[in-house]
Protein backbone atom coordinates (compact mmCIF):
# COMPACT_ATOMS: atom_id res chain seq x y z
CA UNK A 1 0.00 0.00 0.00
CA UNK A 2 1.32 2.96 -0.97
CA UNK A 3 -0.67 5.51 1.82
CA UNK A 4 -2.63 5.08 5.02
CA UNK A 5 -4.99 7.18 6.43
CA UNK A 6 -4.05 10.03 9.21
CA UNK A 7 -4.68 8.06 11.98
CA UNK A 8 -2.75 5.01 11.10
CA UNK A 9 0.21 6.96 10.13
CA UNK A 10 0.59 8.88 13.64
CA UNK A 11 0.96 5.28 14.73
CA UNK A 12 3.07 3.91 13.03
CA UNK A 13 5.35 6.40 11.45
CA UNK A 14 9.07 5.90 12.46
CA UNK A 15 10.43 8.47 15.06
CA UNK A 16 13.28 8.92 13.49
CA UNK A 17 12.36 12.42 11.37
CA UNK A 18 9.95 13.41 14.62
CA UNK A 19 7.46 15.90 13.25
CA UNK A 20 7.93 18.78 15.85
CA UNK A 21 11.53 19.90 16.54
CA UNK A 22 12.30 18.57 20.08
CA UNK A 23 14.95 19.52 22.71
CA UNK A 24 16.42 18.48 25.55
CA UNK A 25 13.94 16.28 28.14
CA UNK A 26 11.23 16.16 25.07
CA UNK A 27 9.91 20.11 26.05
CA UNK A 28 10.03 22.97 23.20
CA UNK A 29 12.80 24.68 22.45
CA UNK A 30 11.96 28.47 22.25
CA UNK A 31 15.34 29.43 21.50
CA UNK A 32 15.94 27.52 18.36
CA UNK A 33 12.93 26.80 16.99
CA UNK A 34 10.62 29.79 17.89
CA UNK A 35 7.09 29.50 19.68
CA UNK A 36 4.93 26.44 18.67
CA UNK A 37 1.70 25.25 19.59
CA UNK A 38 0.35 21.57 20.42
CA UNK A 39 -2.21 21.52 17.59
CA UNK A 40 0.88 22.43 15.28
CA UNK A 41 2.93 19.33 16.01
CA UNK A 42 0.04 16.94 16.53
CA UNK A 43 -1.95 17.85 13.48
CA UNK A 44 -0.27 17.81 9.48
CA UNK A 45 -0.98 20.44 7.93
CA UNK A 46 -1.92 18.45 4.34
CA UNK A 47 -2.68 15.13 4.29
CA UNK A 48 -0.08 14.13 2.10
CA UNK A 49 2.79 15.50 4.84
CA UNK A 50 2.71 12.39 6.45
CA UNK A 51 3.00 9.89 4.34
CA UNK A 52 5.33 11.43 1.71
CA UNK A 53 7.47 11.92 5.06
CA UNK A 54 7.73 8.18 5.56
CA UNK A 55 7.63 7.14 1.90
CA UNK A 56 10.97 5.68 1.22
CA UNK A 57 10.90 4.26 4.68
CA UNK A 58 7.43 2.29 4.17
CA UNK A 59 8.69 1.37 0.83
CA UNK A 60 12.04 -0.51 1.71
CA UNK A 61 9.36 -1.97 4.60
CA UNK A 62 7.75 -3.51 1.84
CA UNK A 63 9.97 -4.22 -0.05
CA UNK A 64 12.20 -5.88 2.54
CA UNK A 65 9.39 -8.15 4.01
CA UNK A 66 8.18 -9.52 0.54
CA UNK A 67 11.75 -10.60 -0.26
CA UNK A 68 11.95 -12.29 3.00
CA UNK A 69 8.55 -14.04 2.34
CA UNK A 70 10.40 -14.98 -1.54
CA UNK A 71 13.65 -15.88 -0.49
CA UNK A 72 14.16 -16.36 3.17
CA UNK A 73 16.00 -14.21 5.83
CA UNK A 74 19.63 -14.29 4.10
CA UNK A 75 18.35 -11.84 1.29
CA UNK A 76 16.77 -8.66 3.49
CA UNK A 77 19.87 -9.14 5.68
CA UNK A 78 22.37 -9.11 3.26
CA UNK A 79 20.89 -5.90 1.02
CA UNK A 80 20.28 -4.41 4.99
CA UNK A 81 23.82 -4.81 5.35
CA UNK A 82 24.82 -3.36 1.79
CA UNK A 83 22.61 0.05 2.63
CA UNK A 84 24.18 0.22 5.79
CA UNK A 85 27.75 0.24 4.09
CA UNK A 86 26.35 2.36 1.40
CA UNK A 87 25.16 5.17 3.84
CA UNK A 88 28.37 5.92 5.98
CA UNK A 89 29.45 7.03 2.69
CA UNK A 90 28.38 10.53 2.98
CA UNK A 91 30.53 13.88 4.02
CA UNK A 92 29.59 16.14 6.99
CA UNK A 93 25.61 16.69 7.44
CA UNK A 94 25.99 20.18 6.35
CA UNK A 95 28.15 19.86 3.37
CA UNK A 96 25.45 18.01 -0.10
CA UNK A 97 26.61 14.38 -0.44
CA UNK A 98 26.09 12.72 -4.09
CA UNK A 99 24.57 9.15 -2.17
CA UNK A 100 26.31 7.19 -5.23
CA UNK A 101 26.01 3.94 -4.27
CA UNK A 102 23.21 4.24 -1.92
CA UNK A 103 21.13 5.49 -5.51
CA UNK A 104 22.49 2.46 -7.26
CA UNK A 105 21.74 -0.31 -4.47
CA UNK A 106 18.16 1.15 -4.48
CA UNK A 107 18.05 2.18 -7.74
CA UNK A 108 17.24 5.73 -7.93
CA UNK A 109 19.64 6.35 -10.33
CA UNK A 110 17.81 5.15 -12.81
CA UNK A 111 14.40 7.03 -11.75
CA UNK A 112 13.53 10.49 -11.81
CA UNK A 113 11.28 11.57 -9.16
CA UNK A 114 9.49 15.28 -7.70
CA UNK A 115 12.48 15.06 -5.18
CA UNK A 116 15.10 15.29 -8.08
CA UNK A 117 13.03 18.47 -9.80
CA UNK A 118 11.25 20.33 -6.85
CA UNK A 119 13.13 21.29 -3.78
CA UNK A 120 16.74 20.18 -5.30
CA UNK A 121 19.06 20.14 -1.56
CA UNK A 122 22.29 20.73 -4.01
CA UNK A 123 20.40 24.38 -5.27
CA UNK A 124 19.22 25.25 -1.58
CA UNK A 125 19.42 28.40 -0.86
CA UNK A 126 19.82 27.99 2.40
CA UNK A 127 22.68 26.17 4.51
CA UNK A 128 21.94 24.40 7.71
CA UNK A 129 24.28 25.60 10.63
CA UNK A 130 27.42 23.43 10.83
CA UNK A 131 27.39 23.00 14.34
CA UNK A 132 24.19 22.37 14.96
CA UNK A 133 23.71 19.79 12.65
CA UNK A 134 27.31 17.86 13.17
CA UNK A 135 26.27 18.04 17.21
CA UNK A 136 22.69 16.52 15.81
CA UNK A 137 24.22 13.69 13.72
CA UNK A 138 26.93 12.67 17.05
CA UNK A 139 23.68 12.73 18.89
CA UNK A 140 25.32 15.61 21.32
CA UNK A 141 22.66 18.04 21.15
CA UNK B 1 11.33 28.71 6.10
CA UNK B 2 9.18 28.52 9.76
CA UNK B 3 12.83 28.01 11.79
CA UNK B 4 15.86 30.02 12.07
CA UNK B 5 18.15 26.79 12.34
CA UNK B 6 18.01 23.38 10.34
CA UNK B 7 19.09 20.78 12.47
CA UNK B 8 18.72 17.66 9.79
CA UNK B 9 19.51 17.64 5.96
CA UNK B 10 16.61 19.43 3.81
CA UNK B 11 14.55 16.50 1.57
CA UNK B 12 13.77 16.79 -2.11
CA UNK B 13 10.10 17.12 -3.25
CA UNK B 14 6.90 18.80 -2.06
CA UNK B 15 7.61 21.06 0.73
CA UNK B 16 4.63 21.55 2.99
CA UNK B 17 5.94 24.13 5.05
CA UNK B 18 3.39 26.51 3.58
CA UNK B 19 0.11 24.87 3.82
CA UNK B 20 -0.96 26.67 7.44
CA UNK B 21 -0.51 29.78 5.82
CA UNK B 22 -2.80 29.58 2.07
CA UNK B 23 -5.85 27.75 4.12
CA UNK B 24 -5.37 30.87 7.05
CA UNK B 25 -4.87 33.11 3.86
CA UNK B 26 -7.97 31.53 1.79
CA UNK B 27 -10.03 31.44 4.47
CA UNK B 28 -9.28 35.76 5.22
CA UNK B 29 -9.79 36.73 1.43
CA UNK B 30 -13.06 34.25 1.78
CA UNK B 31 -14.65 36.19 4.62
CA UNK B 32 -13.45 39.70 2.55
CA UNK B 33 -15.31 38.11 -0.45
CA UNK B 34 -12.94 37.99 -3.07
CA UNK B 35 -11.32 34.64 -3.84
CA UNK B 36 -7.76 33.40 -4.67
CA UNK B 37 -6.39 32.59 -8.24
CA UNK B 38 -7.50 29.31 -9.50
CA UNK B 39 -5.06 27.04 -11.30
CA UNK B 40 -5.25 26.72 -15.33
CA UNK B 41 -7.47 23.72 -15.77
CA UNK B 42 -8.05 22.06 -19.44
CA UNK B 43 -11.55 21.46 -19.29
CA UNK B 44 -11.26 19.36 -22.25
CA UNK B 45 -12.65 16.58 -24.67
CA UNK B 46 -10.11 13.73 -25.17
CA UNK B 47 -10.06 10.44 -26.44
CA UNK B 48 -8.69 7.74 -27.80
CA UNK B 49 -9.72 4.52 -30.14
CA UNK B 50 -8.30 1.08 -30.92
CA UNK B 51 -8.45 0.02 -34.88
CA UNK B 52 -6.77 -2.43 -37.20
CA UNK B 53 -3.26 -1.77 -37.26
CA UNK B 54 -2.84 0.43 -33.93
CA UNK B 55 -4.55 3.43 -31.66
CA UNK B 56 -5.24 6.74 -32.89
CA UNK B 57 -5.80 9.68 -29.73
CA UNK B 58 -7.71 13.15 -30.65
CA UNK B 59 -7.95 16.03 -28.23
CA UNK B 60 -9.39 19.45 -28.43
CA UNK B 61 -7.18 22.50 -27.73
CA UNK B 62 -8.57 24.85 -25.50
CA UNK B 63 -7.18 26.07 -21.88
CA UNK B 64 -9.42 27.65 -19.55
CA UNK B 65 -9.02 29.44 -16.19
CA UNK B 66 -11.95 30.07 -14.36
CA UNK B 67 -14.22 31.05 -16.95
CA UNK B 68 -12.15 33.05 -19.74
CA UNK B 69 -10.11 30.86 -22.28
CA UNK B 70 -5.73 30.71 -21.21
CA UNK B 71 -4.95 29.53 -24.17
CA UNK B 72 -6.98 29.01 -27.92
CA UNK B 73 -4.23 26.68 -29.23
CA UNK B 74 -2.77 24.61 -26.31
CA UNK B 75 -1.18 21.34 -27.17
CA UNK B 76 -2.65 18.17 -24.70
CA UNK B 77 -1.48 15.13 -26.67
CA UNK B 78 1.95 14.48 -24.66
CA UNK B 79 4.99 12.43 -26.37
CA UNK B 80 6.21 9.98 -24.05
CA UNK B 81 8.11 7.38 -25.85
CA UNK B 82 8.57 6.80 -29.69
CA UNK B 83 5.63 4.42 -29.55
CA UNK B 84 3.67 6.08 -27.18
CA UNK B 85 1.87 9.25 -26.79
CA UNK B 86 -0.40 10.44 -23.75
CA UNK B 87 -3.36 12.81 -24.01
CA UNK B 88 -4.19 14.67 -20.93
CA UNK B 89 -7.17 16.65 -19.25
CA UNK B 90 -7.40 18.50 -15.51
CA UNK B 91 -4.99 20.88 -14.57
CA UNK B 92 -2.22 21.72 -17.44
CA UNK B 93 0.56 22.12 -14.77
CA UNK B 94 -0.19 18.42 -13.41
CA UNK B 95 -0.68 16.79 -16.94
CA UNK B 96 2.24 18.65 -18.14
CA UNK B 97 4.92 18.00 -15.32
CA UNK B 98 3.40 14.19 -14.98
CA UNK B 99 4.07 13.07 -18.55
CA UNK B 100 7.87 14.59 -18.89
CA UNK B 101 8.72 12.44 -15.78
CA UNK B 102 7.39 9.44 -17.24
CA UNK B 103 8.90 10.20 -20.07
CA UNK B 104 12.23 10.61 -18.68
CA UNK B 105 11.70 7.50 -16.62
CA UNK B 106 10.28 5.03 -19.29
CA UNK B 107 13.20 6.32 -21.13
CA UNK B 108 16.22 5.24 -18.36
CA UNK B 109 14.19 1.98 -18.15
CA UNK B 110 14.04 1.03 -22.02
CA UNK B 111 18.15 2.07 -22.18
CA UNK B 112 18.59 0.05 -19.21
CA UNK B 113 16.50 -2.90 -20.53
CA UNK B 114 17.69 -2.20 -24.09
CA UNK B 115 13.53 -2.46 -25.25
CA UNK B 116 11.42 -1.01 -26.68
CA UNK B 117 9.22 0.24 -23.72
CA UNK B 118 5.86 -0.86 -23.04
CA UNK B 119 2.39 0.73 -22.79
CA UNK B 120 1.90 -1.37 -19.96
CA UNK B 121 4.87 -0.35 -18.41
CA UNK B 122 4.01 3.24 -18.70
CA UNK B 123 0.63 2.44 -17.37
CA UNK B 124 1.76 1.25 -14.00
CA UNK B 125 4.62 4.13 -13.46
CA UNK B 126 1.58 6.64 -13.86
CA UNK B 127 -1.18 5.06 -12.46
CA UNK B 128 1.57 4.37 -9.06
CA UNK B 129 2.63 7.95 -9.30
CA UNK B 130 -0.77 8.96 -8.79
CA UNK B 131 -1.81 6.90 -5.98
CA UNK B 132 1.22 8.42 -4.17
CA UNK B 133 -0.18 11.47 -4.24
CA UNK B 134 -3.93 10.44 -3.45
CA UNK B 135 -5.64 12.60 -6.15
CA UNK B 136 -3.95 15.54 -5.55
CA UNK B 137 -2.23 15.52 -8.94
CA UNK B 138 -5.08 16.40 -11.07
CA UNK B 139 -4.23 14.59 -14.22
CA UNK B 140 -6.81 12.45 -16.09
CA UNK B 141 -4.86 10.56 -19.02
CA UNK B 142 -5.72 8.60 -21.86
CA UNK B 143 -2.58 6.88 -22.83
CA UNK B 144 -2.33 4.77 -25.77
CA UNK B 145 0.62 3.08 -27.75
CA UNK B 146 2.28 0.37 -30.07
CA UNK B 147 4.45 -2.21 -28.90
CA UNK B 148 5.66 -5.82 -29.50
CA UNK B 149 2.29 -7.39 -27.73
CA UNK B 150 0.05 -4.97 -30.30
CA UNK B 151 -1.87 -1.47 -30.05
CA UNK B 152 -3.25 -0.70 -26.61
CA UNK B 153 -4.94 2.36 -24.85
CA UNK B 154 -5.60 2.87 -21.19
CA UNK B 155 -7.46 5.34 -19.31
CA UNK B 156 -5.85 6.66 -16.13
CA UNK B 157 -7.93 9.11 -13.57
CA UNK B 158 -5.87 11.35 -11.25
CA UNK B 159 -6.83 9.00 -8.05
CA UNK B 160 -4.70 6.11 -9.77
CA UNK B 161 -7.57 4.06 -11.28
CA UNK B 162 -6.85 2.54 -14.45
CA UNK B 163 -9.09 0.99 -17.50
CA UNK B 164 -7.44 -1.10 -20.31
CA UNK B 165 -10.47 -0.42 -22.98
CA UNK B 166 -10.90 -0.41 -26.40
CA UNK B 167 -12.08 3.51 -27.11
CA UNK B 168 -12.11 5.92 -24.05
CA UNK B 169 -13.21 9.33 -23.59
CA UNK B 170 -12.13 12.34 -20.78
CA UNK B 171 -12.58 15.31 -19.80
CA UNK B 172 -15.71 17.57 -19.16
CA UNK B 173 -16.76 17.09 -23.03
CA UNK B 174 -16.35 12.90 -22.53
CA UNK B 175 -19.72 12.67 -22.14
CA UNK B 176 -20.55 13.84 -25.82
CA UNK B 177 -17.92 11.90 -27.02
CA UNK B 178 -18.92 8.98 -25.32
CA UNK B 179 -22.42 9.51 -27.23
CA UNK B 180 -20.75 9.41 -30.60
CA UNK B 181 -18.33 6.63 -29.88
CA UNK B 182 -20.91 4.39 -28.82
CA UNK B 183 -22.84 4.90 -31.59
CA UNK B 184 -20.49 4.57 -34.08
CA UNK B 185 -17.48 2.28 -32.85
CA UNK B 186 -16.63 -1.44 -34.38
CA UNK B 187 -13.58 -3.93 -33.77
CA UNK B 188 -11.47 -3.80 -36.20
CA UNK B 189 -11.64 -0.51 -38.05
CA UNK B 190 -9.88 1.10 -40.83
CA UNK B 191 -7.54 4.01 -40.00
CA UNK B 192 -9.28 6.63 -42.28
CA UNK B 193 -13.00 5.84 -40.19
CA UNK B 194 -11.22 5.50 -36.88
CA UNK B 195 -9.75 9.34 -37.97
CA UNK B 196 -13.23 10.27 -38.79
CA UNK B 197 -15.04 9.07 -35.87
CA UNK B 198 -12.44 10.48 -33.22
CA UNK B 199 -12.66 13.82 -35.20
CA UNK B 200 -16.28 13.59 -34.60
CA UNK B 201 -16.31 12.62 -31.22
CA UNK B 202 -14.04 14.89 -30.32
CA UNK B 203 -16.19 18.09 -32.51
CA UNK B 204 -19.13 16.69 -30.38
CA UNK B 205 -17.17 17.68 -27.39
CA UNK B 206 -16.19 20.70 -28.84
CA UNK B 207 -19.60 21.66 -29.68
CA UNK B 208 -21.87 20.42 -26.79
CA UNK B 209 -19.34 21.33 -24.59
CA UNK B 210 -17.92 25.22 -23.01
CA UNK B 211 -14.66 23.87 -21.59
CA UNK B 212 -13.50 22.52 -25.05
CA UNK B 213 -13.04 24.28 -28.22
CA UNK B 214 -10.83 25.25 -30.87
CA UNK B 215 -9.28 22.74 -33.39
CA UNK B 216 -9.04 19.38 -32.99
CA UNK B 217 -5.25 17.42 -33.04
CA UNK B 218 -5.17 13.73 -33.55
CA UNK B 219 -2.30 11.41 -33.34
CA UNK B 220 -2.17 8.04 -35.19
CA UNK B 221 0.20 5.75 -33.49
CA UNK B 222 0.75 2.53 -35.82
CA UNK B 223 4.01 -0.38 -35.69
CA UNK B 224 7.15 2.23 -36.38
CA UNK B 225 5.39 5.04 -37.90
CA UNK B 226 3.71 8.05 -35.66
CA UNK B 227 1.77 10.75 -37.45
CA UNK B 228 0.89 14.22 -35.06
CA UNK B 229 -1.76 16.43 -37.13
CA UNK B 230 -1.90 19.59 -35.66
CA UNK B 231 -3.76 20.42 -36.68
CA UNK B 232 -6.40 18.09 -38.28
CA UNK B 233 -9.53 20.18 -38.02
CA UNK B 234 -10.32 24.10 -37.51
CA UNK B 235 -13.61 23.18 -35.73
CA UNK B 236 -14.09 27.10 -34.88
CA UNK B 237 -12.53 29.45 -37.53
CA UNK B 238 -12.36 33.23 -36.11
CA UNK B 239 -14.40 35.09 -38.48
CA UNK B 240 -13.10 37.63 -41.01
CA UNK B 241 -14.53 41.29 -40.84
CA UNK B 242 -16.99 42.02 -44.28
CA UNK B 243 -17.23 45.54 -43.52
CA UNK B 244 -15.02 48.76 -41.79
CA UNK B 245 -16.08 51.28 -40.34
CA UNK B 246 -12.90 54.13 -41.19
CA UNK B 247 -13.78 57.09 -43.45
CA UNK B 248 -12.28 57.67 -46.72
CA UNK B 249 -10.12 60.69 -47.12
CA UNK B 250 -12.22 63.87 -48.21
CA UNK B 251 -15.17 62.69 -46.63
CA UNK B 252 -15.62 65.71 -44.38
CA UNK B 253 -15.93 69.30 -46.57
CA UNK B 254 -12.96 71.84 -45.56
CA UNK B 255 -14.80 75.39 -45.15
CA UNK B 256 -12.00 77.63 -44.35
CA UNK B 257 -8.49 77.05 -43.65
CA UNK B 258 -6.03 80.07 -41.01
CA UNK B 259 -2.43 79.68 -41.00
CA UNK B 260 -1.12 81.07 -37.43
CA UNK B 261 3.05 81.51 -37.31
CA UNK B 262 4.83 81.12 -34.08
CA UNK B 263 7.81 83.51 -34.35
CA UNK B 264 10.23 81.28 -32.15
CA UNK B 265 13.95 82.65 -31.61
CA UNK B 266 16.91 80.27 -32.87
CA UNK B 267 19.36 80.34 -29.78
CA UNK B 268 21.49 77.23 -30.62
CA UNK B 269 22.33 75.21 -33.43
CA UNK B 270 24.88 72.12 -33.16
CA UNK B 271 25.75 69.52 -35.36
CA UNK B 272 26.04 66.33 -33.42
CA UNK B 273 27.49 63.39 -35.55
CA UNK B 274 26.45 59.61 -35.23
CA UNK B 275 28.94 57.31 -34.51
CA UNK B 276 28.17 54.62 -37.13
CA UNK B 277 31.16 51.95 -36.72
Amino acid sequence: MNTLDVRSQLKDSVPVAGFGPHGSYGLQDSLRTGFTSIKNELIPSHSLELSEKNFQVNQDKMNMSTLRNIQGIHAPLKLKMELKAATQIQRLPFLPSSHLALDTLRGSDETIGFDDILNDPNQSEVMGEPHMMVEYKLGVL
Amino acid sequence: MATLTVSRAPLGGFDFGNCKRNAVLERETNTAGCSLPSARKTGTTICGIVFKDGVVLGADTRATEGMVVADKNCSKIHYISPNIYCCGAGTAADTEMTTQIISSNLELHSLSTGRLPRVATANRMLKQMLFRYQGYIGAALVLGGVDCNGPHLYSIYPHGSTDKLPYVTMGSGSLAAMAVFEDRYKPDLEEEEAKRLVRDAIAAGIFNDLGSGSNIDLCVITKGKVDYIRPHDEANKKGIRTGDYKYKAGTTGVLSKVVTRLDLELVNEAVLTMDTS
